[in-house]
């Protein structure tokens, strides 16, 4: 632990977490309480709140998250412990004695209330101008205990200015409530360390390092601290009055890709329980919209396996057969555009292990601008490309001045499950009563292989699944029951993989001209691991850089959002981890269902590799249009 | 300098001591002998919230742990107080030798002094005196040859917020962070510094604690009350002839107090400092003491002319300021309750309104995170309810008279 946190972004609020037992039934395992009269067993070191909340008895909470660690601030949650002078904060108080606790007595009711009253009289604005109306969680509790006006006046002036600087992250302090979620996230999740609580007393707010605006400061665009902002203090910077202007506009030609993961959890902007994907109803709702063509994302993400896969198996080649010593391995995954942010910024010495290829969005953005364009004989500078990501981070990506190499913006715009939510709603559309349509031609629908891309070690999953047919000649089904790959599979932070190559075949057409014969890969043993969330993607880079059994590694994926795209930080709030594994089953049940799931055995990415791509994967032509390079960003700001 | 000879004048801190003394005699003790000396002394913690010095050194001794710690709380930032920087800088060898018989009873190897940053003139003086302690073997190895005991002590220079005097956050402070109290439980003696079993203790707890140890606690015990054992040091302000440092025995009333320092024509004193409360002339027959008037040594003095809304704005812009900003009651509570006494000033109060306010100074006072919003509104209530007649009536009773 001691080497993980070396060098870990500073804290200001530890976890000061008791450890629950093991063995509850074991002396001094449980211990006896009573809440509100009635007499509870709960397992020693269980918060007042978790005891209060397994026995149905609500406490409001504020800086609470289930994803972050304890800091009690707020004080919303306060309850009275009997033979205590004052009340105490239920999220932070581990039970390891008998005591009394009643959470609903008049001076508890008071306390909460006085502190909805304080929090409400330092809120800027109104509640029907803010994009969080209706799910906001300041809203919900001042109408949970009647607030009818403002007991303690209302702050009728802005104080701060708003920071749009971002491509990705908005920041609107006036409406922070200092909850500290955002710096929690930011620190202890993705041990970024942007935000931090700056001044204090009545000055304090929290600020960037020296106050810089975002964009010049070493966020990696996350957007983790938007999902779990409590009110509208945080969110994405939206494009929809540009993406109106242009679908009204009769010359432009609007197409849009829609990324697996916003698919799987839009439904919940509707009303929906997390867990439902609605892939063929958002294609109707889209061309009802106006939308002039829809297509799939996973197209271009198997796309990405085919160019990814062949540079992996060219740097192994390299290296393995060649000796060549330049040649760099492990080769990391980089369609998380946060992931490749932080790393440029964290670890920019290993800038070269990222693979050159584009992630889906932005070879769906060159290809529709080129291939696309030519096929339907529309001239490019008329298209206008939107792109539905799970993702705050892909908005900046598309921006990135690299990603140009159609001769126009690739992708114009990118757009969050969220935003497209309320363009959805704009239109007088429910979603989940539209009727189900497929994806257009020419790109079709494309293979299960591109949608498991949204849930953490579906990269992985998807190469490995094409990697190992191509290799061995033989189906993934006869290694793994169903073609799917479990052990990849899961919420764990970081995942090991070994798969040892017994069997080698013959090489495919679309590879002869790289590689003779496989026999160079037989008895080796492939290496693949997977880590998700920028903390565990830090862990697996520490590991790297002391040499330790990461870096024997031979491909990595990373993702910068806990549990993947699915939990994105365009995402619909709230996110829990409940939340996300439903988000993530939903993908797999999809994709079980799916004819084609692998993604080299996608007819239209064979087509684009005989009429477009002509010479194959990782070809020139390749590279012009898929592939891209990195910027070593460094931790220092100037 | 005749001031001086009665102010240093009392019957336990400021009675003879010669540097080691306490240290030696510990040494020649047990460990839990000192802790039931100090059980039997009922000494209570100096700094204000009177914790039984005794119980804090018991719960560290009894956490298990290869390390602990004794922090020396001279984060003296209470307005109106200056007992501890006299102690520092005249009697540092009280301090210091409570401090290794701290280390000595808990198990503690290394002690801290957090000194307030406004005092970084005493670090070097004290830095010395450390040194010359070294040379003679009260701090280092096998102190005084007594085996297996090592114990040194560190000065670490506060970063000058008032919250850091709450022990939380003194130690988040240490440990190069933001001051900010933590959640408790879990207490410092078991989760402290570094994660480790930590007493954090007052100046003046610590330079009693030799004393104690080798007078006795019975004789520690003669002085004072029943239930405020010993004596106080009390940095005395305002409004009188006298000021400075006394050693009082708890017990003394506000009145003779008074006598002593020569304050005449006074209207109220304040005791606890900004985060204690304001006591009218009606109740200057009251005793300080933990059990009546308590305080952690801070008493200002303000006679007939002072302004009571003047002296209450005081107070609330100083908190509005040194709130730590992390908790709502305290961070908006106390700029809540400094715009209320603004209203008074300007004499467009509302009854009601102020009444709301006193309402909401309750809540700060059970709902803050920490000490300090839990005792922000003190002054705010109780000037409010001495003083009544003063402050509500204050610019013509405010609103031009619409209440």
């Amino acid at each position: 632990m001691e080497e993980i946190n070396k060098g870990r972004a500073p804290v200001s609020q530890k976890p000061h977490v008791i450890e629950k037992p093991k063995h509850p039934e074991y002396i001094g395992g449980s211990v006896k309480i009573q809440i509100n009269e009635k007499d509870i067993v709960i397992p020693t070191g269980t918060t007042i709140l978790e005891a209060c909340r397994e026995n149905n008895i609500h406490i409001p909470t504020l800086c609470h998250h289930p994803d972050l660690c304890v800091a009690g601030v707020c004080r919303l949650c306060v309850v009275e412990v009997e033979g205590m002078r004052t009340l105490q904060a239920s999220c932070a108080f581990p039970i390891t004695a008998p005591i009394k606790i009643h959470t609903s007595t008049a001076m508890v009711r008071k306390a909460r209330k006085h502190i909805i009253d304080l929090l409400l009289s330092e809120h800027y604005g109104e509640c029907y101008s803010c994009f969080r109306n209706n799910n906001c969680e300041l809203q919900s509790l001042a109408k949970e205990y009647g607030v009818d006006h403002y007991n303690y006046g209302h702050i009728t002036k802005p104080r701060f200015e708003i920071d749009n600087s971002s491509y990705s992250v908005v920041r609107d302090m006036d409406k922070c409530v200092l909850c500290k979620r955002c710096v929690r996230t930011c620190i202890d999740l993705q041990e970024v360390g942007v935000l931090e609580a700056i001044d204090r007393g009545d000055l304090t707010h929290i600020g960037t390092f020296f106050e810089k605006p975002l964009a010049d400061v070493i966020c990696i665009n996350c957007g983790q601290c938007i999902n779990r902002c409590p009110t509208g203090a945080l969110r994405a910077n939206d494009p929809r009055d540009e993406i109106w202007a242009a679908i009204d506009d009769p010359t432009k030609h609007v197409v849009i890709q829609t990324a697996p993961s916003p698919r799987a959890a839009i439904g919940e902007e509707f009303g929906l329980e997390p867990g439902n994907s609605l892939t063929g109803e958002l294609n109707t709702a889209l061309r009802r919209i106006g939308f002039d063509k829809v297509f799939d994302t996973n197209f271009t993400a198997d796309l990405t396996i085919m160019e990814e896969g062949t540079e992996l198996l060219l740097r192994l080649y390299k290296a393995l057969v060649k000796g060549d010593k330049t040649a760099i391995v492990p080769q990391f995954t980089s369609c998380s555009p946060g992931w490749v942010k932080y790393l440029e910024h964290f670890y920019s010495e290993y800038v070269d292990n990222l693979s050159t290829a584009k992630s889906p969005q932005q070879m769906f953005g060159a290809i529709i601008k080129t291939f696309y364009a030519q096929e339907e004989k529309i001239d490019p500078k008329d298209i206008v490309t939107v792109a539905v990501m799970p993702c705050s981070a892909k908005k900046f990506e598309c921006n990135r001045p690299e990603m140009t190499d159609s001769g126009f913006k690739d992708v114009d715009y990118g757009l969050t499950t969220r935003e497209l939510a309320q363009m959805i709603k704009e239109a007088g559309i429910h979603l989940p009563e539209m009727p189900k349509s497929d994806f257009d031609d020419p790109f079709g629908n494309a293979s299960g292989a591109g949608l498991i891309f949204g849930a953490t070690g579906g990269v992985m999953e998807a190469a490995l699944r094409t990697v190992i047919e191509l290799i061995t000649g033989n189906k993934v089904e006869s290694i793994f029951e169903n073609a799917n790959i479990l052990p990849i599979r899961g919420f764990e932070g970081v995942r090991y993989v070994e798969l040892p190559i017994t069997e080698v075949g013959s090489v495919p057409e679309i590879l002869k001209h790289f590689f003779p014969d496989w026999n160079w890969l037989k008895g080796v043993t492939l290496k693949v691991a997977v880590a998700h969330g920028t903390a565990n993607a830090k862990k697996v880079m520490e590991d790297i850089k002391a040499g330790g059994k990461f870096s024997e590694c031979h491909f990595i994926e990373f993702m910068g959002c806990p549990g993947g795209c699915l939990g994105g930080g365009g995402q619909p709030i709230p996110t829990s981890a409940e939340i996300r594994a439903k988000r993530a089953e939903a993908i797999y049940k999809e994709e079980a269902e799916l004819p084609i799931r692998k993604s080299h055995e996608n007819p239209h990415v064979t087509y684009i590799y005989e009429n477009f791509l002509n010479e194959g994967p990782c070809s020139h032509k390749s590279h012009e249009l898929l592939h891209t390079h990195y910027v070593k960003r460094g931790k220092y700001i100037a | 300098m005749e001031i001086k000879k009665l102010e240093r004048n009392g019957k336990i801190i400021f009675s003879e001591y010669k540097r080691g003394g306490g240290i030696i005699k510990a040494l020649s003790m047990k460990r839990d002998e000192i802790l039931f000396e100090l059980k039997d002394s009922k000494l209570k913690g100096r700094g204000g919230a009177g914790f039984p010095t005794s119980t804090k050194w018991m719960l560290t001794a009894a956490s298990i742990s290869d390390e602990k710690y004794i922090i020396c709380n001279a984060d003296e930032g209470e307005p109106g107080t200056f007992k501890d920087r006299v102690l520092l800088s005249e009697y540092p060898e009280l301090v210091f030798d409570g401090m290794v018989i701290g280390g000595y009873t808990i198990g503690a190897k290394l002690g801290i002094v957090y000194l307030r940053g406004e005092y970084e003139y005493l670090q070097k003086p004290l830095e010395d005196y450390l040194n010359e302690m070294r040379e003679d073997n009260l701090l280092g190895k096998n102190i005084l040859g007594k085996e297996g005991f090592d114990f040194d002590i560190e000065i670490f220079l506060g970063s000058g917020a008032y919250v850091c005097g709450e022990e939380t956050a003194l130690i988040e402070s240490l440990e190069g962070n933001r001051g900010e109290a933590r959640n408790r439980p879990p207490y410092p003696v078991n989760t402290g510094y570094n994660g480790k079993p930590t007493s954090v203790n007052n100046v003046e707890t610590l330079a009693t604690i030799p004393h104690i140890i080798l007078k006795g606690a019975e004789w520690f015990r003669n002085t004072g009350t029943d239930k405020s054992s010993g004596s106080k040091l009390f940095s005395i302000s305002g409004d009188c002839d006298k000021p400075g440092v006394y050693e009082l025995p708890w017990g003394t009333t506000i009145n003779e107090l008074l006598d002593l320092v020569e304050a005449k024509n006074i209207k109220a004193v304040q005791i606890g400092g900004a985060s204690g409360f304001c006591y009218p002339k009606s109740q200057f027959d009251r005793k300080l003491a933990y059990e009546d008037a308590a305080t952690g040594g801070s008493i200002i003095i303000f006679n007939e002319n002072r302004n009571m809304v003047s002296v209450l704005k005081n107070f609330m812009e100083f908190f509005v300021e040194e709130s730590c900003g992390q908790c709502t009651p305290c961070r908006i509570g106390n700029t809540k309750l400094l715009e209320g006494v603004k209203q008074i000033e300007k004499g467009v109060h509302t009854f009601s309104y102020i009444n709301k306010l006193r309402d909401l100074g309750k809540t700060m006072q059970v709902a803050s995170k920490c000490g300090l919003g839990q005792s922000s509104p003190n002054a705010f209530i109780s000037i409010l309810d001495n003083f009544k007649d003063e402050v509500l009536n204050y610019n013509n009773g405010g609103a031009n008279g619409r209440n």
